[in-house]
């Protein structure tokens, strides 16, 4: 089944947030950010912005009821600055007027005086000054200390992985009205409905009762809007508080990027420790992550980069520390594997320092340490049901891997400008919210009594195609035709307290959830079937929108017994829960069962070389991946390629840049790039594995949102491969992102 | 007032001539398919069709970004968004393959795709490529393998059935609606009385709306068009082409395909499709960027400059005495570019343009360069060789050059002459890179002309190994 939202999504009739029509008398919001980085505020002046006609409202946090905090995880973040700022883009007030227009002008015309303060924007400056979100966390197991002495071999390093704009395709945007009451209904393209509920509750204060939160679709989320949509919402609730009217705070693109956080930019020291048969012995890593000004969902972010930090590899002994550096940059925050990533090119810079010292190729040192079952991980989960090598062992068949090498190596031989280059990347990476209390769901199915079904869930689709599954999993349950099916929009009234979508596990959540409420109705429409068919319950069975008598087909049809159902008093309606059973993660000991199942696979890349003009292609991507029982193939295919591509930006053209006083230069599309048609990999081969999936995975079939992202990791030690090709001189370098610049100047220095 | 059809009906508005298309579009006419991603032609999410009415009664469709587009500059002609492609009750042709490869994920971008995508279908140049239409569309979620493959089911399609630019055709195809059939002489019905001409002149908006889109809004344009031509024509080996003149319109030139055989490859690398067919040649110039694309082009074929005052007073300048400073060039005050000209290369002139950038397509350079090249019997008879990203200005290499003339092509020539030109550029720390990364690339582009048109003399190896 195709994305079930594809029909509208081509004709453009597809609705998002800055689509809908406006009520009557929307007023219009601009965001009034900060200039500078890191200051005090010491005097701001809105006369002149107010005077101008059409100007309704500006609004600071003097206007606030409640309190003036977003923070989630910890409370550190105003939604509008007091006295001092810091991060530019930290917003100051929110000008409300009667057109967009007039709204932008006004912005232009508050005048405010800083007095500066000193202004850091590395992690390894806050490392330096002792600036942090939080208290430093270490996950450890074996022993380190001893095991690095009895090491033939120990290597140590550097390696710097910069942050990541989302750049989903629609900027962040909120439109919310007053229904009667003083409740507000707030439309909003967030990941989080009950974070933007509660949140706007507090700084309101309201109860949470008093605010409808409801997402249609999101255009791209990506993680940028999991708890960085909730100010947006936030502001527009606040001025329908004040005003008694609808407003609509949609971000221009440059206010979006300059105002929001990214995937945060790791420092890391790592020293790793093999023996002689290239067994990785020991391993220590301190993290140094940029969480920009504000915690954010920074402290998880850094608990997954732990639960990754050793990637795909068995290592009996490792110590890693992540620090949550507090710089003047925007709060940095989730992306697309969550810390992961940064956890994963550490490892992997290891390994590749290791070969390279030791004069192997990189392959055979991951080859050699590959995990296994029964292997623990630093966290204490022990792994089970490991396809981890079987995915490698396959891609190398696929690729037929020795003729591949040979081929390259010729190649390399026989062209003195153009290099290819090669890599392998295995992934591992677990499936749950890392927060145990996060993992559950619920879900709402109503049968009308015409047959037609309704379902709401706290999924939020972005994109990732989660109500086409949903869809599918109802539409199976009843036996009945998808088109009887409808997945309503995602609302905090009809779903409550809901965990944002998120973790690649809202498909797993929200799907079992709905399968435990069909479960219910599905029961009772037995009993009901059984009665009018005067047969056993146990022999009846849904199929093509008709009851079945065990493999017969009998008269009665789905809509003629949801109609007796009906006139008898049956419930039509179910709402089930769903928490994952099993898992547990104790943090005063770091160690647990934090994760449902884990998701494997291996990429292998191959780059082309430009070097002449240091530039390059993807030639291909070759994946082999573990899927479980795909419910979707072809939806899953599209999250790989997807979430691969966009790794792979991560790792070559992506480039963040701030000056040294924190702001921003890549603050647009011309200065910030992403893949384009052409950047994309000339070839993606991706192979689903024959596996049995995982039972606590949707109907066997694992998630698949953020896995893929990592392949993207190997597209960086390709170049350096074909790089060493050109100029076997050149340093090892783990700076990332690889641009042409970066490729350049290591071929010829 | 300006009047044009959108989708299928005339539009009459008296609104703001300097107000974008796409705010037109979505706040006034209230189309919502026509997505606004970045409001600076880098995303394409806002892309429509344009088409202009033709001598022969045809109508040719570009696509173009609508953010960057005045309304002035769509007085008369067929604005085309999504919801104009629709069938009533089944998807059009573009839209079932993105569909059916599953080419659509979060749906944001998706109409820009369609449009772009059915751009090409309606595009008379019959070698085109379905995947050159998309070079100004930007997806965040497909990866855009699954459209690519879309793209090629269209190109088949189009190909087999030989119906490109075929509108009768392509209705009874299904890849456009029945409407379009219509269309020239709706076009032809259409009278111009538009009068209220504001003093900001714009041509194709590619730059100026990027900065000033919400000044300009509220503001009526003057239009460029309408004191300059795009016609590009020869005589006596003097190839002039009229200010108005875009990017699509040079690469659809047959004069330039013939003298320069690797035009298509070569301006491929500037900006995106949409972008190429809204942007103008003198834009480029008055622009003055040192990284300006055409202005790189144009030094190394020794062009000249036509310019005009209120009068109609001309005078002639070089391209290469024109930028005097850092966006600062030799136009007074009511003058405008007329047109451009230049001396087409004798046979044996050889020409090479290159661009380094982040991303190939549709991004600013860090460096790029053309060279323009006559070798009789080793002798380096003419040269001109401009440089981009690297000075104040697009630089045309004076130094450079009076080293070459006359002197031998050789491998200790080149290698001197990229001393010389070292000394000719000062290029600075940047978004689009450290100056020491600049000198490097300066370096290797200009290499490369010489590897690129001398393959069987230079190579890579022998030039940087000394």
């Amino acid at each position: 089944m195709k994305n079930k939202d594809s029909y509208t999504h081509v004709r453009g009739e597809s609705l998002f947030v800055d689509d809908i029509n406006v009520r009557e008398g929307t007023l219009h919001a601009v965001v009034f950010d900060s200039s500078v980085a890191h200051a005090k505020i010491v005097n701001t002046d809105y006369s002149a912005a107010e005077a101008l006609p059409g100007v309704v409202k500006i609004l600071t946090y003097q206007d606030i009821p409640g309190q003036n905090q977003i923070g989630a995880i910890i409370q550190d973040e105003p939604l509008f600055a007091e006295d001092e700022v810091h991060f530019q883009g930290q917003p100051i007030a929110l000008i409300i007027a009667e057109t967009l227009a007039i709204a932008k002008k006004a912005v232009k015309l508050i005048k405010i005086t800083f007095d500066e303060l000193p202004v850091v924007t590395t992690a390894k400056e806050a490392f330096d000054k002792a600036l942090f979100i939080n208290p430093a966390r270490t996950f450890k197991i074996g022993n380190n200390e001893d095991a690095f002495d009895n090491c033939k071999y120990v290597f140590e390093g550097e390696t710097y992985t910069n942050g990541q704009e989302h750049l989903y395709l629609e900027t962040q945007g909120a439109y919310a009205y007053p229904l009667e009451n003083g409740n507000i209904k707030l439309l909003s393209s967030t990941q989080g409905p009950t974070s933007v509920q509660k949140i706007a509750a507090r700084v309101l204060g309201l109860a949470m009762h008093k605010i409808e939160v409801e997402v249609i679709r999101l255009g791209g989320g990506f993680g940028g809007k999991e708890d960085q949509a909730t100010a947006w919402a936030t502001m527009a609730a606040l001025g329908v508080a004040v005003l008694d009217k609808p407003v609509k705070l949609i971000l221009e693109r440059h206010d979006d990027m300059r105002m929001t956080g990214k995937r945060h930019p790791y420092e890391s020291f790592f020293k790793i420790g093999l023996n002689e048969d290239l067994k990785i012995m020991a391993f220590e890593v301190d993290y140094l992550q940029n969480s920009g000004a504000a915690a954010d969902l920074s402290p998880a972010i850094a608990e997954r980069t732990l639960f990754h930090g050793t990637n795909s590899y068995f290592v009996p002994n490792a110590k890693l520390t992540v620090h949550s550096c507090k710089t003047n940059l925007p709060p940095n925050t989730a992306f697309r594997g969550f810390g992961g990533p940064q956890g994963m090119f550490v490892i992997e810079a290891a390994i590749e320092m290791a070969a390279e010292k030791l004069n192997i190729p990189a392959y055979k040192i991951q080859e050699a340490n590959l995990l296994q079952d029964y292997d623990e991980f630093p966290y204490g989960q022990i792994a089970k049901n490991v396809e981890i090598k079987n995915s490698w062992n396959q891609l190398k068949k696929e690729i037929d891997f020795e003729n591949k090498l040979k081929e390259i190596e010729d190649y390399n031989n026989q062209n003195d400008s153009t290099k290819l280059g090669y890599s392998f990347m295995p992934v591992t990476f677990g499936i749950s919210f890392t927060n145990t209390m996060m993992n559950h769901a619920r879900a709402l199915v109503h049968v009308y009594h015409d047959g037609s079904v309704g379902v709401s869930t706290g999924a939020v689709e972005m994109g990732q195609s989660v109500n086409t599954k949903l869809l599918q999993i109802a539409a199976m349950k009843f036996g009945i035709s998808s088109s009887k099916v409808k997945i309503e929009t995602t609302n905090t009234t009809r779903v409550a307290n809901t965990s944002p979508t998120a973790a690649s596990a809202t498909t797993d959540l929200n799907g079992k959830a709905l399968m435990m409420a069909c479960d219910a109705i599905q029961d009772r429409l037995e009993v009901v079937a059984s009665r009018i068919l005067k047969v056993d319950k146990e022999s009846i069975f849904f199929k093509d929108n008709f009851v079945y008598i065990k493999d017969k087909k009998s008269s009665l049809s789905w809509d003629k017994l949801i109609l007796e159902a009906f006139v008898r008093r049956v419930s039509l309606s179910e709402t089930a829960h769903y928490s994952t059973p099993k898992i547990h993660f104790d943090k005063t000991k770091e160690k647990g069962h934090p994760f449902a199942y884990h998701v494997y696979g291996t990429a292998f890349t191959v780059v082309k070389l430009d070097c002449l003009r240091g530039i390059y292609d993807v030639e291909s991507v070759d994946i082999v991946h573990d899927f479980g029982k795909s419910m979707n193939i072809g939806i899953d295919i599209g999250q790989v390629e997807g979430a691969l591509v966009q790794g792979i930006g991560w790792m070559t053209m992506e480039e963040i840049a701030y000056d040294n006083k924190g702001r921003l230069l890549s603050n647009s599309l011309s200065t910030y790039k992403v893949p384009d048609i052409f950047s994309a990999p000339k070839n993606i081969n991706v192979k689903a594995m024959e596996t049995n999936g995982h039972y606590m995975a949707i109907l066997k079939s694992k998630a698949v949102g953020e896995p893929p992202l990592m392949y993207g990791i190997g597209t960086y030690f390709a170049l350096q491969n074909a790089i060493k090709a050109f100029n076997p001189q050149s340093k090892l370098k783990f700076n990332a992102p690889m641009t042409p610049e970066k490729v350049l100047l290591s071929l010829y220095e | 007032m300006i009047e044009f059809i959108l989708n299928d009906r005339i539009v009459k508005t008296e609104a703001k001539s300097g107000m974008t298309l796409l705010q037109f579009i979505r706040e006034i006419e209230g189309l919502k398919g026509t997505k606004s991603g970045c409001k600076e032609g880098d995303c394409g999410a806002c892309t429509v069709l344009s088409g202009i009415l033709q001598y022969d009664d045809t109508v040719k469709y570009s696509s173009i970004t609508s953010c960057l587009t005045p309304l002035a500059n769509v007085d008369k002609r067929h604005i085309v968004t999504v919801e104009g492609l629709n069938l009533t009750d089944e998807l059009n042709v573009s839209q079932y393959a993105i569909k059916e490869h599953y080419g659509t994920q979060c749906g944001f971008c998706t109409p820009g795709f369609v449009v772009s995508l059915t751009g090409y279908s309606l595009d008379t140049k019959v070698d085109a490529k379905a995947i050159n239409h998309l070079s100004g569309n930007i997806c965040r979620c497909t990866g855009y393998k699954s459209i690519e493959k879309a793209a090629n089911t269209v190109e088949e399609l189009v190909k087999d059935k030989s119906i490109q630019g075929d509108i009768n055709k392509l209705i009874e195809q299904r890849f456009i609606p029945e409407y379009f059939k219509g269309i020239p002489e709706k076009l032809k019905s259409l009278k111009s009385n538009w009068s209220e001409k504001g003093d900001q002149l714009v041509a194709g908006g590619t730059d100026l709306y990027v900065r000033f889109a919400n000044e300009l809004a509220e503001v009526n344009i003057k239009r460029h068009i309408d004191s300059v031509n795009t016609k590009i024509n020869l005589e006596n080996d003097i190839l002039t082409i009229g200010a108005a003149a875009t990017g699509t319109d040079i690469m659809e030139n047959n004069q330039f395909n013939k003298h320069f055989p690797y035009l298509q490859d070569h301006l491929k690398l500037i900006s995106s499709r949409q972008i190429r067919n809204m942007g103008t040649i003198a834009g480029n110039f008055v622009n003055a960027s040192p990284i300006g694309d055409m202005s790189i082009f144009f030094l190394a074929l020794g062009s000249k400059l036509t310019i005009i005052d209120e009068r109609n007073n001309e005078r002639e300048i070089w391209l290469k005495d024109f930028f005097k400073d850092y966006k600062s060039f030799d136009l007074k005050k009511g003058e405008i570019i007329k047109n451009i000209s230049f001396r087409l290369p004798n046979a044996q002139s050889k020409f090479n343009f290159e661009k380094v950038s982040k991303r190939t397509h549709l991004d600013i350079a860090s460096v790029n360069s053309a060279m323009l090249i006559d070798v009789e019997k080793d002798e380096i008879k003419n040269i001109n060789i401009s440089i981009g990203g690297v000075a104040a200005i697009p630089k045309y290499l004076f130094n450079t050059k009076k080293y070459l003339l006359n002197k031998k092509i050789s491998k200790e020539n080149i290698i001197n002459a990229q001393d010389i030109m070292q000394s000719e550029i000062s290029p600075i720390s940047d978004i689009r890179g450290t100056e020491k990364y600049k000198r490097l690339l300066a370096r290797q582009l200009f290499y490369a002309h010489f590897i690129k048109i001398f393959p069987d003399r230079f190579s890579l190896k022998d030039l940087i190994e000394n």
